[in-house]
């Protein structure tokens, strides 16, 4: 512990930008006040006055609902929902004398469904509660009154508390920074539960607290924090600490927050702040944005429609009511005396015909109630759960190598994934792999490098087939690669090859002192940090991005070997190129007293270097640099600085940026090779790679001295213009650059991402690309992943950034109207799929107001757009857009903290658990762990739970129709006087047992065709763009279909059984037993329906529907066995009544086959002279179960497209 | 369009990998019902599945249209409709008066027997426009009360007609206020056709429905008289018109049993009916019919059902044959896009 500690120095000079220590800021003066108010007595909890306070524990609770308040809670959700209320209503209700029915036969099934929905609430609550439980009570060490560190549960914290956090251990609460096993009294953190960032940060104690890092050095520590009150801005703090008499001030340098992890540092000391729910990560806790899906809005749309229906045919029913009410008493005399009209209650009374009317019209809203289906809501509830379990537990949406399966965060998008019309696509890390490797660089206008990416590959390979031989070539050279990383190690982030510059031959260049410089800038200028394997000598690097491990690697593997970085010095293993021989000269700088601790790596790591024997002669030294600033990346600067003395007491300004700053930059002498770098610049980006520009400068220690004068006043400033003046402090220095060279990185294409794109546009779903890369990349990658195609037109909008904005609002303009008619003009003859390409500027004045409209039409009639240089807002306001023009369903796919707007701006957003942290991911709906997977879960999950879910919602509305207007025609014969035709509890048991399972069933397992065949005919997945399965038309057919089903029960049954005996014993049939009957028949009905309707039948759906008929008869039997006190007017009616009748069963066959006729007719003809395209392939699997999909059916779908999109726009 | 792409299609079920899962992998574990696999049928609707559909509802459905329309043939039925004729001439302007009046209400009826009629041969009566089936009607009753001795007072229901100055009225309610009291004795030849009128109701009501100690009480005792009397010396289990009469019909159309007649009748016999035309249809122009009739093994005489399975049966015939003429004539092309449906109507927003 001992040797670790003193790395770090106590140097109290600035780190970088973000190391600011500051004096005190304005907002110190206002702590104490308002908003400021928060006091933590340090190491003294049992302070009086800090319980006076009373701030919260540190115990969590993520749960929606507690012990007290889950039954009023959640029965305050459950009845938001229209359908709810109504039928509570309706409960209410039924206890007065106007309800057609007993009020428990309605009461009961509202129950079990808001009971069974309540359940679901409770278990998911559950399973939160459980997660809650567990990091309430995991361990850390607290400061006791004994003077020990003892292990205390998190949940037993209190602000003021004195905790040490280990190594790699999650912070409990928002801890202010003591002290760590550093000297200096800094630690990494690491943030991805907070930001998603994987890089590290550092945190700074303050120089008065740094010292305290022994157990032993709290027995007198005493302090008191004034600070902030909890708030949930991640990245402010302010506070004041008073410590021995002293005023310091806080900032969020010093705060660690809840959730972050320790990182690279042994142990911090730090003082319990914010706890529990007031800690920044819990302040942050917010529900992401709850989305609905369309066909769930569609639905609520039709229930209105069935209101209305309802509202209608109650209105109809008192309508009669009223007047074959009025017409009892006729002049006095009465005409259906049997009613005893003369003495009727309100209900009933002629002379009141109009309020009776009006009671009625109550009571038929009840009756008919069952033309809204009360169990709808809690079995697509149910689906839906059971369709994200398939999602995530499907075997084919699983990726080996981060081991991360699918994950489906919410269930209410399932169905919308099988309507997706437009993706979105963010590109890096999504469309590609975000590990980038180092292929290519150019130094000193010499290309280095001769591996041939991915793009190269593609576009090779759409010149010709005569260069398929380079293909094979590069294969190999791949290969060979893969053989040398066998042989070796595999080196990530790096894949160069140049025998030119590797293993220390490029000292035999002519530019060699160049070549040196350039591979300094990359070892130097960066931030990240170096993790040294203490038995192998390895170094591994820890960076902010991937480019970034990527030059770092490059640089240690030409020779250049970044392996320690202390606050004030960067330190490499170098080759010495000059003299050749071994140095074991330790350089050592006069201030850096730290580099004791140095030595030379032994021999074996030596060898890891230059295996070969012939360079023996290049040895390692190792050379320190002092760091004196850190000019950070950002991307308004779009370039990063670092300002280093080295050993020669030289000092060195090296730069890294891209290319379109850099160039302006470079001294005004030194432009050499500036031309053919740029062309070598553009010949890498045309390859799909990532550039970056390398200059350096050498700074006088007069200049230097003044700027930094200038920069630390900038620095310490108090204005709120302080970044800006930094800034241009920083723009003062970062010029008059010599260039040294470019570097290249190429971003490897996911596996099987063009084959998936493809798939997917031949599914009609269109494709944009929305990155920040430069428009060469992006148009590059967009060949590569076959969005763009040889036979496309081009439509590129782009604007120099030289000129006025007034001109290139113009510019924009003009070019959007004159693409626009340009293709109105050729899309008459022809139909060549356009692809438009604008970049970020352009994109600025397309969004504008006036020119959305134009911009939008143009991009509509493009088969694949393409915006690149587009920040995070422009991807969240380009989904916005296209929202609220198309109407049409947008799935935005991404993985980085940039694509959280985008991805929840858009119907669905699917997150890639990816390499750049959790961010998207849990911002998304959807998380896959692959580009590919989208393939599978749009057109084998989105086609089946599209399908399911809508086909299930209309057999639904089917179901309740046909048995609600067999209660309709059953009242019109009797008087409408709102008696229903059955038991109140069949009617109860309607929704609840006879027909629910099979709906389930058919939700859940319904396939169309098999997974195997919905990837194969992409096609398919139209019936979902174009929303065939719930358009109007079907959703009205299959009420329609539901009314004939309700008439040919009722009037079969009833004319059939007209008032003969329908036994051999001369019996006739009563009130009861013609319920019975149209009862038996309509449960025969529905579930044969449901038998006919589904494509899919396994033992689950055999026993579903067939159990649920035989449930009817099971019910029968066993209510009638009851005594008549419970059964009444039910009591033996099947056993006794109609089982023994020959009579019921032939009427039962008769319906039922009637019934059915309607629905098995429109099919047959439909499949034969206009089928729908899963009819088609489903005939085609059974004819001929291996045949391949025929071309023109595809072409000619593409072709369709086309002109939908031409008609759209007429 | 190559199947066989490294999409994610690939590696299917159980695939090699499968074998060495990693340790604590989230791997999704394979089992037939999570990767949607499971064992199923999918039947499709083929020209050759459509037509051999309707071919067996036809084949099964013609055979038993036949066999009920039979059935219902062997049936004989003598229907007589009396309500007007059993009113004097006289009083035809107002057969309301003439029903409410005490005036002799004796009527006789003949009916021809037209063909042999085997014994049993039940007796109906048959109402017109009478809802039994009103919610009013219904509800009007008090199940307890009917059952149990104890409970002559719960008569919640039963409003207007629950109870009279003396007490509540047993049975309460309109259905039994309103019991239908014409009466039917037959004479063939002056010869006295016994009417049995045991056995008319259900078993289960006459066990469990309507008590065996509970006595008729104040019935039609109130000053507004509905229909028939009870025998108040015989408890309501026997009172068998009383329990048929209970039994609310489903439709305003109804039949009930009023007896047997267990003796058969020959093909001419003249039936002598000497009926008390006691119930009031007249305000409400319900139509009163005698019915005689027997049974076959499907019940009494209606032909709609095998008309109806007829019908069906003839008409899945008949499609069946279009079907087959169809898929001879002009077999489809496999896959013919052109039938795709938005091929006619490119998708619904584009309807212009």
């Amino acid at each position: 512990m001992s040797g670790r500690r003193g790395r770090g120095i106590h140097f109290s000079r600035l780190y970088s930008f973000s190391c600011f220590r500051g004096s005190f800021r304005d907002e110190h003066s206002q702590i104490g006040q308002k908003g400021y108010s928060r006091v933590v007595y340090c190491n003294d909890p049992d302070n009086s006055e800090q319980l006076m306070l009373r701030y919260r524990s540190n115990y969590v609770s993520t749960t929606k609902y507690t012990a007290i308040n889950f039954i009023p809670k959640s029965l305050f959700e459950q009845f938001r929902r229209v359908a709810n209320i109504y039928f509570l209503v309706v409960a209410c209700v039924s206890f007065s004398p106007l309800a057609p029915y007993t009020a428990s036969s309605i009461l009961w099934p509202l129950l079990v469904v808001i009971g069974a929905t309540m359940a679901k609430e409770a278990v998911e609550d559950w399973r939160r509660r459980k997660q809650d439980v567990e990091a309430n009570n995991r361990k850390v060490k607290v400061y006791d009154r004994n003077h020990n560190f003892q292990q205390t549960r998190w949940k037993k914290l209190r602000v003021g508390d004195l905790v040490k956090v280990y190594k790699d251990e999650y912070f409990p609460a928002d801890l202010l920074l003591l002290s760590s096993s550093y000297e200096d009294g800094i630690c990494y953190v690491e943030t991805t539960n907070l930001d998603g960032e994987t890089n590290l940060k550092v945190k700074h104690a303050l120089d008065v607290t740094s010292s305290l890092h022994e157990d032993n050095s709290f027995q007198h520590f005493k302090a008191i924090i004034k600070c902030e009150d909890p708030n949930e801005d991640l990245y402010a703090f302010v506070g004041t600490l008073y410590y021995d008499g002293q005023q310091y001030p806080l900032s969020l340098q010093q705060l660690l927050v809840r959730d972050s992890k320790l990182r690279n540092t042994e142990f911090v000391y730090g003082v319990v702040v914010f706890t529990g729910h007031d800690t920044k990560v819990m302040q942050n806790a917010t529900d992401p944005p709850s989305k609905r899906s369309k066909i769930e809005r569609k639905m609520d749309k039709i229930i209105y429609v069935l209101f209305s229906l309802l509202i209608l045919v109650s209105f109809i029913g008192s309508f009669f009511f009223g007047i074959s009410t009025k017409k009892d008493i006729d002049d006095g005399k009465l005409k259906r005396w049997y009613l005893r009209p003369d003495a009727a209650t309100v209900f009933y009374d002629p002379q009141r015909s109009a309020l009776a009317a009006f009671f009625h019209f109550l009571t038929g809203l009840m009756l008919y109630g069952y033309l809204i289906p009360i169990s709808l809501y809690v079995s697509i509830e149910v689906v839906k759960v059971l369709q994200t379990i398939f999602i995530n537990r499907d075997q084919d949406m699983y990726y080996e190598e981060t081991d991360k399966p699918a994950h489906a965060r919410t269930s209410n998008l399932n169905e919308e994934l099988g309507q997706v019309d437009t993706i979105l696509s963010d590109k890096t890390g999504t469309l590609t792999c975000n590990s980038m490797d180092f292929v290519k660089c150019s130094i000193a206008g010499v290309a280095y490098g001769r591996g041939m990416t991915e793009v190269e590959r593609a576009l090779a390979k759409r010149k010709g087939d005569t260069h398929h031989d380079s293909g094979i070539t590069s294969s190999n050279i791949q290969r060979s690669s893969g053989d040398r990383a066998g042989s070796g190690k595999s080196i990530k982030g790096f894949n160069f090859h140049d025998e030119r510059i590797m293993n220390g031959q490029w000292v035999n260049e002519p530019h060699a002192d160049m070549i040196q410089k350039f591979f300094r800038v990359l070892a130097l200028c960066h931030t990240a940090i170096p993790e040294v394997n203490q038995e192998t000598g390895e170094v591994a690097y820890e960076a902010e991005s991937p480019d970034e491990a990527a030059f770092v690697i490059a640089a240690r593997e030409l020779g250049f070997e970044f392996f320690e970085r202390t606050q004030t010095s960067i330190s490499l293993h170098e080759l010495d190129h000059k003299s050749g021989r071994k140095i074991d000269r330790t350089t050592v700088q006069q201030n850096v007293p730290h580099a004791c601790g140095l030595e030379l790596k032994n021999s074996s790591h030596i060898g890891h270097v230059s295996p070969s024997p012939e360079n023996v002669l290049f040895l390692l030294r190792v050379r320190s640099y002092t760091l004196l600033h850190i000019l950070e990346f950002s991307s308004a600067r779009r370039r990063m600085s670092v300002i280093v003395k080295n050993a020669e007491n030289q000092l060195l300004l090296l730069c890294k940026g891209a290319d379109s700053v850099m160039f302006e930059r470079l001294s005004e002498d030194a432009q050499d090779s500036v031309a053919i770098t740029m062309d070598h610049i553009k010949r890498y980006s045309e390859a799909g790679l990532r550039t970056l520009v390398v200059a350096y400068r050498e700074l006088s220690e007069l200049e230097y001295r003044s700027w930094e004068e200038e920069f630390l006043t900038a620095q310490t400033s108090l204005n709120a213009d302080r970044d800006a003046l930094i800034e241009a402090a920083a723009d003062k220095i970062e010029r008059d650059l010599i260039l040294l060279g470019a570097t290249a990185v190429e971003d490897k294409l996911q596996k099987g991402v063009p084959e998936c794109i493809e798939k997917l546009e031949n599914a009609g779903i269109k494709i944009w690309v929305i990155t920040g890369d430069k428009m060469e990349t992006a148009i590059n990658i967009g060949y590569a992943c076959s969005l763009l195609r040889e036979d496309m037109k081009q439509i590129v909008i782009t604007l120099d950034s030289a000129e006025i904005s007034d001109l290139e609002k113009k510019e924009t303009r003009r070019l959007l109207q004159r693409e626009g008619k340009l293709q109105l003009s050729s899309s008459e003859g022809n139909s060549i799929p356009f692809g438009l390409i604008i970049d970020g500027k352009s994109l600025t004045f397309a969004l504008s107001k006036n020119l959305e409209d134009s911009f939008l039409d143009l991009a509509n009639n493009c088969a694949s757009v393409i915006c690149c240089r587009s920040t995070p807002k422009q991807k969240a306001l380009v989904t916005r857009l296209v929202k609220k023009g198309t109407g049409r369903t947008m799935l935005a796919i991404g993985d980085g903290a940039n694509d959280v707007g985008m991805l929840q701006e858009a119907d669905i957003g699917v997150g890639i658990s990816g390499v750049e942290g959790m961010q998207a991911a849990m911002s998304s709906d959807f998380t896959i762990a692959q580009f590919r997977f989208l393939e599978r879960l749009l057109l084998v999950h989105g086609h089946w739970c599209y399908r399911r879910i809508s086909m299930m919602i209309c057999y639904f509305f089917y179901k309740n129709i046909a048995f609600g207007f067999t209660l309709f025609w059953f009242e019109a014969h009797a008087s409408f006087s709102g008696q229903p035709a059955y038991n109140d509890w069949y009617m109860s048991f309607y929704n609840v047992f006879f027909t629910s399972l099979p709906v389930i069933a058919l939700g859940v397992f319904d396939q169309d065709v098999s997974a195997r065949l919905c990837l194969k005919n992409p096609e398919l997945y139209q019936e979902g763009i174009h929303n065939i399965l719930f358009s109007w038309p079907r959703i009205l057919g299959w009420m329609l279909n539901g009314i004939i089903s309700s008439m040919i029960i009722f009037f079969f049954t009833t004319n059939s059984v007209l008032h003969q005996a329908f036994r051999r014993d001369g019996r006739v049939v009563d009130f009861e037993v013609l319920g019975v009957m149209m009862y038996t028949c309509a449960v025969w009905t529905v579930n044969c329906q449901m038998a006919l309707s589904i494509n899919y039948f396994t033992w689950i759906q055999h026993f579903f529907i067939w159990g649920s008929i035989a449930f009817w008869y099971a019910f029968l039997v066993m209510y009638g066995a009851m005594s008549p006190r419970i059964s009444t007017t039910a009591y033996q009616v099947f056993v006794e009544t109609c089982a023994p009748s020959p009579f019921f069963w032939l009427e039962t066959l008769l319906v039922v086959v009637s019934a059915l006729l309607p629905y098995l007719l429109y099919r047959s003809f439909q499949t034969e002279f206009n089928p729908m395209i899963h009819d088609v392939i489903q005939r085609r699997r059974l004819e001929s179960p291996e045949v391949e999909a025929p071309k023109e059916l595809s072409g000619k779908i593409g072709k369709l497209r086309e002109e939908d999109s031409l008609l759209s726009k007429l | 369009m190559n199947s066989n792409t490294p999409s994610s299609s690939a590696g299917g079920p159980g695939s090699a990998d499968l074998a060495t899962p990693r340790r604590n992998s989230k791997r999704p574990k394979y089992s037939r019902f999570t990767q949607q696999e499971l064992p199923a049928c999918k039947p499709i609707l083929t020209p050759k599945w459509v037509i051999s559909t309707f071919l067996l509802i036809s084949v099964v459905f013609i055979p038993i249209g036949v066999v009920s329309l039979l059935a219902s043939r062997d049936v004989v039925e003598i229907v007589n409709q009396y309500e007007t004729e059993c009113i004097p001439e006289e009083s035809r302007n107002d057969k309301v008066g003439f029903i409410q009046s005490s005036q002799d209400k004796n009527c006789s009826r003949t009916l021809r027997v037209p063909k042999d009629m085997k014994q049993p041969i039940y007796v109906y009566y048959q109402l017109d426009n009478f809802y039994q089936n009103h919610r009013r009607y219904v509800k009007s009753r008090s199940d307890q009360q009917l059952r149990n001795p104890g409970s002559e007072n719960s008569t919640d229901a039963c409003e207007p007609e629950e109870k009279t100055n003396s007490g509540s009225i047993v049975p309460c309610g309109l259905i039994a206020w309103s019991l239908f009291n014409d009466t039917y004795a037959f004479s063939r030849n002056n010869q006295q056709l016994a009417i049995n009128k045991r056995g008319i109701s259900w078993k289960s009501d006459r066990d469990h429905k309507f008590g065996k100690r509970v006595y008729p009480k104040n019935f039609q005792n109130g000053t507004l008289i509905g229909g028939g009397r009870l025998n108040t010396s015989k408890p309501l289990s026997e009172q068998e018109d009383l329990i048929v009469w209970m039994r609310t019909a489903a439709l305003p159309t109804f039949r009930k049993l009023y007896g047997k007649i267990e003796m058969d009748l020959q093909t001419g016999d003249v039936i002598d009916v000497s009926l008390q035309n006691n119930y009031n249809t007249y305000s409400f122009n319900g139509k009163k019919k005698l019915v005689l009739s027997t049974t076959s093994w499907l019940g009494g005489k209606n032909d709609f059902i095998g008309i109806a399975y007829l019908t069906v049966g003839g008409l899945c015939f008949f499609l069946a044959m279009v079907f087959t003429l169809i898929y001879l004539i002009m077999p489809r092309q496999l896959g013919d896009p052109s039938y795709l449906s938005w091929n006619r109507n490119p998708g619904g927003h584009l309807a212009s």
